[in-house]
């Protein structure tokens, strides 16, 4: 599954960022990469962009980009 | 002999209070600068530090240094090539693990190094222990806690910068693990055969962005005549690393740092276990959720708009001298009006006098006349900017504007340009855009906002809506708004599919944690912002405006007929005042020093005057009392005055129209009259358009003079209203594609120089100004062909 298939509040670790190199870099400088672990704080009011919680803050990214983050539900 | 000066780069993520610190460490001794050819600003300051003069510059908020992004490349270049004496990292303590990702690059760099452990007392809050000694000891730099709103710790972030500088410590390179660093030193020997590059980084640097596939690093050494052997190692290198980590070698490199900062994290923190939920996480709940969340914007995005156009425009709480009130942008004008008078009186050549009174100073009063509003905005702005409230109302709006090609945080420059459809102004709403980190979304934001309907289109609606919708004035502006953003979201999507193509960036935005802004910081940047725009506006727009002052001056048209009328009316009134007291002034050599005094002085008492002056005093309080209705004792020469006074208004207002007709810029609206006249304008219409190019304001006054209604000003658009209104040629259709074209023609001059800085080219000014134009032409030629019909 990928992070734009989570619900709201739940956690899960990151396994793998698909995607061309630009964006891929980009999520991986905010902090997204392989073994992170993310929780969905809240969808925005039209159900994009995503608000996720990572290493300890706040970060928004719209659907399309959650959708190249494949993740795995957290135990 | 003057001391060396140590230079400081200033470093950090956004929102990690980076300019807090620097604006702390520099105070009011700041300038700003742009880097050629780019767009991103830094600001540089000088300081003290316990004897030593050092030179700050605070670059960009980066999370990376990549070459992704302008800001990054900026900070990238400054660094290697201005080779500061000491990179100041500024970390938000609270969010060290994302912030040591960074520090992990800037180490490569080989340059001695500070840390400045921002927000501190967050971090306290949030639970977590940082163990400072541990945390220098692993870096190799001093790090210093700090609260950089309150100035805490900046004596001893003071003495650890001089300290370092003065030992030149260099602080340790990051350790990779072995799947890495066994690759690196066969890659750093390759290299180091090739020419320097700019900057002379380490090899080592190098090295990891060619593994990072850093497309400038590639660029500059392909050019190398080693790059056959660098290519083979750097081939080989990239082989050995994807089978070991099973991922390419960029992913490789960027996820080996973030284990670096997560082993820092490890060792040098503590996380308390009964850490609280942040305030911020709270708020979110309320401001970011589903239903409250759009309300909450409205709302704030509201009390915006009435505090700043109120506290500049509308509210008058400047005391004046003689006891009255008027607003910021009021006081201006009336400065500038009474220059405008007092260079009126004192300047003998009329060429001259029009050079000045028109040219110069109301050019540079129209310009001055924005700087209250533009100030205010700012200030505004940059209090919800620094408080974190923009990243929310990026992330509410995101989804909507996404539709059409821009994104979330264009709502803010489409609402400061108008977007409410209750005025506003373009200038700032384009320079608002400047939160938008995404070039093309920037771009685009910049190109629309324009279209709104700004407070100085609301005039010329005003009086077309009265002289023709007087029935549906309400539902007209309603329509003229819906329009407005037709246009600017029309063309949003046109554009994102045509010229400025390409995929939408990624959208990833840090949602920082909420702070009280400092009233400091914002009051620094606000002035930045401020006087930016007044030397750069002043100076292209003064120009522009003498060129439009020209055009609509020259050449002279003889108009001596009118004059000779004048001096006629003159003759008649003169000698309807033979027989009474007031025959001495208004006499053939006196009648003109009268009128002035009447214009200039009216009703000032003054006791101590003899003579002529005391009759002219006389007369201006008997003329008051018969304007008022009141009987007065010589009321036939007041009521020959006034109608003299008509007459010669009637016929200046005719000599104005003339000359103007038969200007340069007058011509050229006749000129262009066979193509106007499908969307229904004559000349009149065209020479007020050309002259709402220098401000839309100049709409109305220009169309009164073409009507040869003298210079309408916005309180008294009444009579061009009436005389519109019983004009024949004049219609329904005629007037709305009038309304549509005033909205959605070229931005003003003011907000096209405002669009050139912004974006770095004229060409996109001049793109802006025309695009725009044609399209209002197309649309008002569609309402008037179509309108004329019915």
């Amino acid at each position: 599954m990928t992070l734009a298939d989570m619900e709201e509040g739940s956690n899960a670790v990151v396994v793998r960022i698909k995607g061309d190199s630009a964006i891929k870099r980009r999520l991986m400088d905010m902090g997204i990469t392989r073994g992170a672990v993310i929780k969905v704080e809240r969808y925005a009011p039209l159900y994009d962009p995503i608000a996720i919680k990572v290493k300890g803050y706040s970060l928004a990214l719209r659907v399309a980009e959650g959708q190249m983050i494949e993740v795995e539900m957290a135990k | 002999m003057k001391r060396p000066e140590y230079k400081i780069a200033v470093v950090g993520n956004p929102n990690s209070g980076k300019t807090c610190l620097f604006n702390g460490l520099t105070g009011a001794s700041q300038h700003v600068g742009n880097y050629p050819g780019v767009t991103v600003e830094f600001v540089s300051g000088e300081s003290d530090f316990h004897g030593e003069t050092v030179v700050i510059t605070d670059l960009p908020g980066i999370y990376s240094m990549t070459a992704y992004s302008q800001e990054e490349i900026v900070s990238r270049d400054h660094i290697l090539l201005q080779r500061p004496d000491l990179i100041l990292n500024v970390v938000d303590a609270s969010n060290l693990e994302r912030n040591l990702y960074l520090t992990a690059q800037l180490v490569e760099l080989n340059i001695p190094m500070v840390i400045a452990l921002n927000m501190i007392d967050v971090a306290d809050r949030k639970g977590i222990a940082i163990d400072c000694a541990v945390l220098s000891s692993i870096i190799g730099a001093e790090a210093v806690p700090t609260i950089a709103s309150r100035k805490q710790g900046f004596d001893e972030l003071k003495n650890a910068c001089i300290r370092t500088i003065r030992a030149k410590k260099l602080p340790h390179p990051t350790e990779f693990p072995h799947e890495l660093e066994s690759v690196l030193p066969e890659l750093e020997k390759a290299i180091s055969g090739m020419k320097a590059i700019a900057g002379d980084p380490p090899a080592r640097w190098t090295a990891l962005k060619l593994l990072e596939d850093d497309q400038l690093v590639l660029e500059v050494v392909r050019q190398d005549n080693q790059w056959e052997n660098i290519s083979k190692a750097l081939q080989k290198a990239k082989h050995q690393i994807e089978q070991h980590s099973h991922e390419d070698s960029p992913t490789a490199v960027a996820e080996s740092r973030h284990a670096f900062a997560a082993g820092v994290i490890y060792t040098a923190t503590q996380m308390s276990e009964n850490a609280r939920l942040m305030l911020s996480d709270r708020l979110d709940r309320f401001v970011c959720n589903r239903f409250l969340g759009p309300i909450i914007l409205c709302a704030v995005v509201y009390s915006l708009f009435i505090f700043v156009f109120q506290i500049s425009r509308e509210i008058n709480w400047i005391p004046l001298f003689n006891g009255a009130r008027t607003s910021p942008t009021g006081l201006l004008e009336l400065f500038f009006a009474g220059l405008n008078r007092f260079a009126g009186n004192v300047i003998e050549l009329p060429w001259l006098k029009s050079l000045v009174c028109d040219g110069i100073i109301s050019g540079v009063g129209s310009v001055m006349s924005f700087v209250p509003l533009i100030f205010f905005m700012f200030l505004f702005i940059s209090a919800l900017e620094d408080s974190g409230y923009i990243a929310r109302v990026a992330f509410i709006m995101d989804r909507l504007l996404k539709t059409f090609g821009l994104q979330g945080k264009s709502i803010l420059a489409m609402l400061i340009s108008g977007g409410l459809g209750a005025g506003g102004c373009a200038v700032p709403g384009v320079m608002a855009a400047r939160t938008l980190r995404e070039e093309k979304d920037r771009l685009i934001t910049i190109l629309v906002a324009p279209f709104m309907n700004c407070g100085a289109k609301m005039p010329v609606y005003a009086m077309l809506i009265a002289a023709f919708f007087a029935s549906a004035q309400g539902a007209m502006m309603f329509l003229l708004w819906m329009i407005s953003w037709a246009f600017a979201l029309g063309s949003a999507w046109v554009l994102r599919k045509t010229i400025i193509r390409g995929e939408q960036t990624p959208f990833v935005m840090e949602l920082p944690v909420y702070h009280l802004p400092t009233l400091n910081g914002v009051l620094i940047d606000t002035w930045n912002r401020t006087y930016m725009y007044i030397k750069k506006a002043a100076t292209v727009i003064l120009a522009v405006n003498l060129i439009l002052w020209a055009l609509m001056y020259y050449p002279r048209y003889d108009v001596s007929p009118l004059e000779d009328s004048v001096k006629t009316a003159g003759n008649l009134f003169t000698s309807h005042t033979q027989s009474t007291p007031y025959a001495a002034i208004f006499t053939a050599d006196e009648l003109e020093k009268t009128v002035a005094f009447l214009k200039n002085h009216p009703i000032q008492i003054k006791k101590s005057v003899e003579g002529l002056p005391k009759t002219r005093q006389n007369f201006a309080l008997e003329l008051e009392s018969y304007k008022r209705g009141d009987k007065v004792v010589n009321e036939a020469v007041a009521k020959a005055y006034v109608a003299y006074q008509e007459k010669i208004t009637v016929l200046n207002n005719q000599a104005a129209q003339q000359q103007l007709r038969h200007s340069f810029a007058g011509m050229a609206g006749t000129f262009l009259t066979p193509v106007t006249s499908l969307a229904g304008f004559d000349w009149k219409e065209n020479i007020a358009l050309v002259g709402g190019l220098a401000a839309k304001e100049v709409v109305l006054g220009t169309l009164g003079t073409a009507y040869a209604m003298g210079e309408s000003s916005e309180g008294d658009s009444s009579s061009i209203s009436q005389r519109l209104a019983e004009d024949p040629g004049w219609g329904r259709a005629r007037a709305f594609a009038m309304l549509v074209f005033v909205m959605a023609y070229a931005p003003c001059l003011v907000t096209l120089v405002t669009i050139k800085k912004e974006t770095g080219k004229w060409r996109w000014a001049i793109f802006s100004a025309v695009y725009s134009t044609v399209l209002a032409f197309i649309a008002a030629v569609l309402i008037y062909q179509i309108g004329s019909i019915f």
